[in-house]
């Protein structure tokens, strides 16, 4: 039977998909930034946060307005609990990419200390995995959620790579680029945390599909 | 019925903490757990394989459930489903039915209730229960309760006010009547009617109290004072609630059965029920999706 209920749920879920689609987005022009050390992109990012979090507080309201007025059970319950979870952790990713454009201001006008290869990369990951944590959840696939929590590994090995070319090539050899290093190396860090929470949003997707915890049990994923 | 899982809840200081970060001591994952746990004691009411029939209707179709002593179990289901039929059984107040019928048997700490050896009145000591629309005698507020105990051969007029004055607080309705004793119990409201009934209940020292859907005709008010009356009541007494009440049932009960056409679908904690549920028909129930 369908409910009207169902439309108000489908409704939170499109203004969940266009927070995240903002997120992506704003990691985009801040790696584009970074690459081309270019400020006016880094920029807009930064002007762009206000947008995410008005977005996210339209949602939470939403989400306390359904919990209040309908006093969700069951299924229900767990997707407006994830929901409001997701809510928090799309905010932080766009929280994150305005770090990384804060990382491009810094080094705009300043001379390129390499050709960026792996942070680009990075960014993909990090924005692949957003989007299928996303898409999981808009979908209720625990298929795939399980792919994004197990593509962290790769995250974490690009980001290893990247610091230890930034410390090791660059820095020891060269204190000169630490001004120029060190902000690479901020950024991806945090490209790496946005895939954190990509895997925090994937592990409370299990939950709201299977209502199966895997947040701190790994094993449960076999 | 034993829970290793629950008493090294306990053990660990750990109530209240996520399931998924308690662990039994032999590796049982609570995600799975949901089988009937007595919360570490004894089953008060147990019915196995339960039938009934109103005629050549078929109500309750192989009813097997065990009721926690001194915890709060709901019945929730739609209408017809039998769960009214079934908390009726637990009293024998289907004899009042004609042309109705059982097979099964439900033990109270291990005496069949249904057998022809067990008295219904002496059960129904035992087994009070409370109705869907408050029905106090037309007496004054002291004789609804003194009647019970006098029927019942108490003649001690000081321990009958001693007891009066007992249940009525034990029904938290004793600030509200009493210097309304002697006045007729139909001048009450809703709510204090309820109490009243319950403190009727109460007078005879019932171990279990049967609700059914006892907040039904009660504003919010009443029936909070209702749900915060179960809740003390269960240190006590083995409660069983039916209710059309979703949140009612999630607010007041330690676990629940839904009963769908006649059939027990699923029986669990109170949380998991309504977190979790294992069947899709609870789920849709539950969730409004029925139809």
């Amino acid at each position: 039977m369908q409910r009207h209920f169902d439309e108000e749920l489908n409704h939170l879920k499109g203004q969940l998909a266009r927070l995240a689609a903002m997120a992506q987005e704003a990691i985009t022009v801040a790696v584009e930034a970074l690459k081309n050390r270019d400020a006016a992109a880094a920029q807009r990012v930064i002007d762009s946060d206000v947008g995410m979090d008005s977005l996210e507080l339209v949602i939470d309201d939403k989400c306390l307005d359904l919990i209040a007025l309908h006093q969700p059970m069951a299924g229900d319950l767990r997707f407006i609990t994830t929901a409001i979870k997701l809510n928090a952790e799309l905010e932080r990713i766009g929280d994150l990419a305005v770090d990384v454009a804060q990382r491009a201001l810094e080094l705009a006008g300043k001379p390129e200390l390499k050709p960026l290869v792996d942070i680009p990369r990075l960014a993909e990951i990090a924005k692949r995995m957003t989007g299928d944590a996303v898409k999981a959840f808009l979908e209720g696939d625990t298929a795939l959620a399980k792919k994004v929590i197990l593509s962290d590994s790769e995250a974490d090995e690009l980001k290893r790579a990247v610091e230890k070319e930034l410390v090791y090539d660059y820095m020891v050899k060269d204190g000169s680029t630490a001004d120029r290093a060190v902000p690479l190396l901020l950024a991806a860090r945090h490209l790496e945390r946005v895939c954190d929470h990509a895997v925090s949003m994937a592990e409370d997707i299990i939950y709201m599909v299977s209502a199966v915890v895997v947040r701190h049990h790994p094993e449960e994923l076999k | 019925m034993h829970d290793v899982n629950i008493d090294h809840e306990r053990q660990m200081g750990m109530e209240g903490f996520h399931p998924a970060l308690v662990r039994g001591p032999v590796g049982i994952n609570l995600n799975s757990l949901g089988e009937a746990d007595m919360f570490g004691s004894e089953p008060k009411i147990t019915a196995r394989g339960v039938n009934f029939y109103y005629g050549s209707k078929r109500a309750l179709n192989n009813i097997n459930i065990a009721f926690a002593a001194r915890r709060v179990t709901a019945i929730i289901g739609p209408s017809g489903c039998g769960k009214s039929t079934f908390i009726r059984l637990l009293n024998r107040m289907h004899e009042l039915v004609p042309g109705s019928r059982f097979e099964g048997e439900i033990l109270l700490d291990g005496l069949d209730i249904l057998s022809p050896a067990c008295d219904a009145a002496d059960l129904r000591k035992r087994v009070g229960m409370v109705f869907q629309k408050p029905n106090p005698f037309p007496k004054t507020v002291f004789e609804n309760i003194s009647y019970g105990l006098e029927v019942n051969g108490m003649t001690d007029k000081r321990a009958i006010e001693e007891k009066v004055v007992d249940s009525l607080r034990k029904a938290a309705l004793w600030g509200e009547v009493k210097d309304r004793l002697k006045d007729s119990a139909l001048g009450l409201s809703g709510g204090q009617q309820q109490r009243l009934c319950i403190a009727r209940c109460l007078a005879v020292s019932p171990e279990v109290i049967l609700f059914d859907e006892p907040c039904a005709s009660l504003d919010p008010i009443s029936t909070g004072k209702i749900e915060e009356l179960i809740l003390e009541l269960k240190k006590e007494y083995t409660i069983v609630i039916v209710t059309h009440n979703m949140q009612q049932a999630a607010r007041v009960s330690d676990r629940t059965a839904f009963f769908l056409m006649g059939d027990l679908i699923e029986e669990g904690r109170t949380e998991q029920i309504f977190k979790a549920p294992r069947d899709r028909r609870t789920e849709d129930y539950i969730t409004g999706r029925f139809g």
